[in-house]
């Protein structure tokens, strides 16, 4: 990299650039298709992982029916139902929201928000797509191929998830595995290139404190993800070992349809920590770019510096760090050590601290902050509010005494899809309001903006809060009929139609969304470079959308923290990070 | 799971080392100003290359950490026999330290401008890393005909599972190493990205070797007692 001289007279320097060599697309094919072009990279992987989002989405569709109607469809069956619910889990977790978080926001948004024209590496980033995109074929291969799916639950248990009887077992699972080996090569290249950038391509000025917290996120996400998924990947290749080779790392010995098995010794229990020592980072990998991001929508759209900026990045790495020593918080009823069960409740309070901390600063910035309901601001509302209910809830499953009597039912369902279902996709479609101007030049419209919201919010507690009463009466998770039990009553059975209803109106709700997208891309009202009057550097671009290096000949020098809102004494209510200090007024907000 | 701890750890340690020199404790609110008043918390003035080789050998390390967690777990249950080691490991692991030096002599020559000892140290780090490879197929072709299978115990199993990732990561490299041993050759003279790239596929190679020194001594049971150390430590 060249040093550009700087000369303390001519005061700063132009950052001219010419040490960066821009790879430049020659044809419509490497334009478009195998482009690396960090920005071409996120739109596909955000259309990718929409995609088979929308498989997931009509999985749970098909599972809500015969949960709330059972007996009444036909075209589903016990194996059909487990496979619904291994497919929906395992693509809504990894496939779509690891997927659209790190690869498609990070992809768009770092470079842009670091001052960069690109990642790093850019060839290893198209590499990174393309082997996802692989995955993703793998995976939904398996709905094609003789046995159908997995219908082992999305966390592939051993022994059952490799044993005749479960669902999927010739070729789900195989293929299953496999999809995720190559997701997780895929993710790292990628992974690389997002760290990487942000340690190497920031540009002048743009010292760590004065990243914007969706970097922040991002980058921790990564880095946390980068080290976790290496689990997930020795636990898969140990099982396809089991699988395909009769090794025994996770089998212990058993009789199979009346048959001793070949297998025999092996740790069921070894691949539950296998697991959870990736599942758990995950959770956070999900979460932290959704805390990054919420925070740049709360402050952008109140028009407030954020409230305890260090905080918040401290807060961000503590989560990050301690994510690690929480894990088997998840295997509290698999029959480990008991006592290990004390101290890792004790981690999983303690990483409370730095998530509370992160929502009372959220809600200090929108103290007498000047709030704009916008539809990102709407959906940040909405964020703060459920992620508040989804923690909550997981205060009572990380206490071993509570979580015993509650595993295994819907109590749990209810929780994590509060906390990292609908709280993390509320950012998303935060997110997709607030960028889809600079991605694509047009706004979204704003009535059919609001209305997803109303629809998604009201609808998201309507679905998941009866859900914790039926988890409470005992009702098991992943059951196919409930059948008649004493402990549940028919009010039950009522209270599980309603939830099928909402969830079907919810669920075709997000086509106006999809609608609204497509739509605005042609007809919606132009946006100009900054339609939010926000000061984080992607809204200071020559073009709108983004050209080819991001930046025109010059780099942008950052003299500024992102979040100069309603600064007192300056002319307008924001000041970009790149608008150098005039001398004489006053400078930085007050703390 | 203490391995991997254990390794996280020091990761961690760096990280924290490294964001202790970026000034997380100032308050950018009240700093806008020039850019240069703050030295040193810029974007490093590395390679990028150089820092992803380190990320990603941060990442290879929590893979083989993982591998070895998962070993001491498994060896105590009741079914784990050791197997024996074949002879030739050690041969395989003279070569491979023979590789990783070849490489270093290669990067050593880079900064002597001495293009001959370059091609030299890069060919001859190449062979040796494919001995190796083959060296470490004679073993698996030993074992399996003394009638160590991959399946008939778990300690065979990990064996066969752990050296091939080693070697798969090893295969890879010699892709890196393969490229770069190639436009040297080509050119007949090295430009600053070919130093570049000598110095980081001989990084890559003792990273590698460290790996399997490791591996060895895990593999051959001679670690047991520091992992039964660890255990009674944690326990």
């Amino acid at each position: 990299m060249v040093d550009v001289p700087y000369d303390r007279i001519a005061g700063i320097p132009p950052a001219e650039a010419p040490d960066v060599e821009l790879y430049h697309p020659k044809s419509w094919l490497t334009r478009y298709v195998f482009s690396q072009d960090a920005k071409v990279i996120a739109i596909q992987y955000s259309l990718t992982a929409s995609a088979i989002g929308l498989v997931a989405l009509v999985l749970s569709w098909l599972m809500r029916l015969q949960l709330g109607f059972p007996g009444t469809f036909s075209f589903i069956d016990a194996n059909q139902y487990l496979q619904f619910i291994t497919m929906h889990g395992m693509i809504m977790v990894i496939y779509l929201l690891t997927a659209l978080f790190l690869g498609g926001f990070g992809n768009y948004l770092i470079p842009l928000m670091v001052g960069a024209r690109d990642m790093v590496f850019p060839y290893v980033n198209m590499l990174s797509y393309w082997i996802y995109l692989l995955a993703v074929l793998v995976l939904a291969s398996t709905f094609f191929v003789p046995g159908g799916p997995t219908g082992a639950g999305w966390t592939l248990y051993p022994p059952q998830a490799i044993l005749s009887g479960t669902p999927g077992q010739d070729w789900g699972i195989v293929l299953m595995l496999s999809s995720l080996i190559l997701f997780i090569i895929g993710f790292t290249m990628g992974g690389l290139n997002y760290v990487v950038t942000v340690l190497q391509a920031r540009t002048r000025g743009m010292t760590l404190m004065r990243l914007p917290l969706t970097v922040w996120g991002i980058f921790t996400a990564t880095v946390m993800a980068l080290l976790a998924f290496p689990a997930l990947f020795v636990g898969s290749v140990m099982m396809l070992l089991d699988r395909l080779l009769g090794t025994s790392f996770f089998m212990p010995s058993l009789v199979e349809m009346g048959q001793l098995s070949k297998y025999g010794g092996g740790s069921p229990l070894l691949f539950q920590h296998l697991f959870w020592f990736f599942g758990h980072p995950e959770v956070y990998i999900v979460a932290l770019p959704a805390f990054g991001i919420v925070s740049d929508l709360i402050s952008t759209h109140a028009r407030k510096n954020i409230f305890g900026y260090r905080m918040m990045v401290w807060a961000i790495v503590a989560i990050g760090a301690l994510s690690f020593v929480v894990w088997a918080h998840h295997m509290y009823v698999s029959g480990m050590y008991p006592y290990f069960g004390y101290f890792f409740a004790t981690t999983t309070l303690i990483i409370a601290i730095p998530t509370a901390l992160k929502v009372y600063n959220w809600v200090l910035t929108l103290w007498r902050g000047n709030i704009h309901l916008t539809p990102p601001m709407l959906f940040a509302l909405g964020f703060i509010v459920t992620f508040v209910n989804g923690g909550l809830t997981g205060l009572f499953l990380g206490n071993v005494v509570v979580d015993v009597p509650l595993s295994d039912t819907m109590f749990v369902v209810a929780h994590f899809h509060m906390v990292m279902g609908v709280a993390p996709i509320m950012v998303v479609l935060g997110a997709i309001y607030h960028w889809y101007p600079k991605v694509t030049g047009r706004m979204l419209n704003d009535v059919l903006g609001k209305f997803h919201f109303w629809v998604t919010f009201l609808g998201a507690y309507l679905i998941f809060f009866p859900m914790h009463y039926l988890g409470l009466l005992g009702v098991p998770r992943r059951y196919f009929e409930l059948g008649e039990a004493a402990f549940i009553p028919p009010s039950a059975h009522s209270l599980n139609e309603f939830i099928t209803v909402v969830a079907l109106t919810v669920g075709f709700a997000q086509m106006v969304f999809l609608f609204n997208l497509a739509w605005s891309l042609f007809e919606g009202a132009p946006s100009g470079g900054n339609p939010w009057r926000a000061t984080t550097l992607e809204w200071q671009t020559p073009e709108t959308p983004p050209g080819h290096g991001n930046w025109g000949k010059e780099l942008p020098i950052v003299y500024r923290w992102a979040y100069d809102y309603s600064v007192p004494g300056a002319a307008e209510d924001f000041i970009p990070q790149n608008q150098p200090p005039t001398t004489g007024a006053v400078q930085g907000a007050t703390p | 799971m203490s391995a991997v701890i254990l390794f996280l750890a020091v990761i961690a340690v760096i990280a924290g080392w490294w964001l202790s020199q970026q000034r997380l404790t100032a308050k950018p609110w009240l700093e806008a100003g020039p850019i240069d008043d703050f030295p040193g918390t810029d974007a490093t003035t590395w390679p990028a290359a150089k820092v992803g080789l380190g990320v990603f050998l941060a990442v290879a390390g929590s893979l083989f950490a993982l591998f070895i967690s998962a070993y001491s777990m498994r060896m105590n249950m009741a079914d784990w026999r050791t197997m024996p080691v074949p002879t030739v490991l050690w041969f395989n692991t003279g070569v491979l330290v023979l590789s990783s030096v070849a490489l270093q002599w290669a990067y050593v020559a880079t900064r002597r401008n001495d293009i001959d000892g370059v091609i030299v140290g890069l060919l001859a780090g190449g062979a040796a890393a494919i001995t190796f490879l083959a060296g470490q197929l004679v073993a698996w072709q030993q074992l399996s005909a003394a009638g160590y299978f991959v399946a008939s115990n778990p300690a065979n199993a990990f064996f066969y599972m752990i050296t091939a990732v080693h070697g798969l990561h090893l295969t890879g490299g010699l892709v890196a190493l393969g490229r770069t041993t190639a436009k040297v050759w080509h050119r007949n003279a090295a430009t600053d990205e070919m130093h570049l790239s000598i110095e980081l596929c001989a990084i890559y190679w003792h990273f590698l070797l460290l790996v399997w020194l490791v591996l060895l001594g895990l593999l051959t049971g001679w670690t047991n007692d520091f992992v039964d150390i660890c255990r009674q430590l944690l326990s």
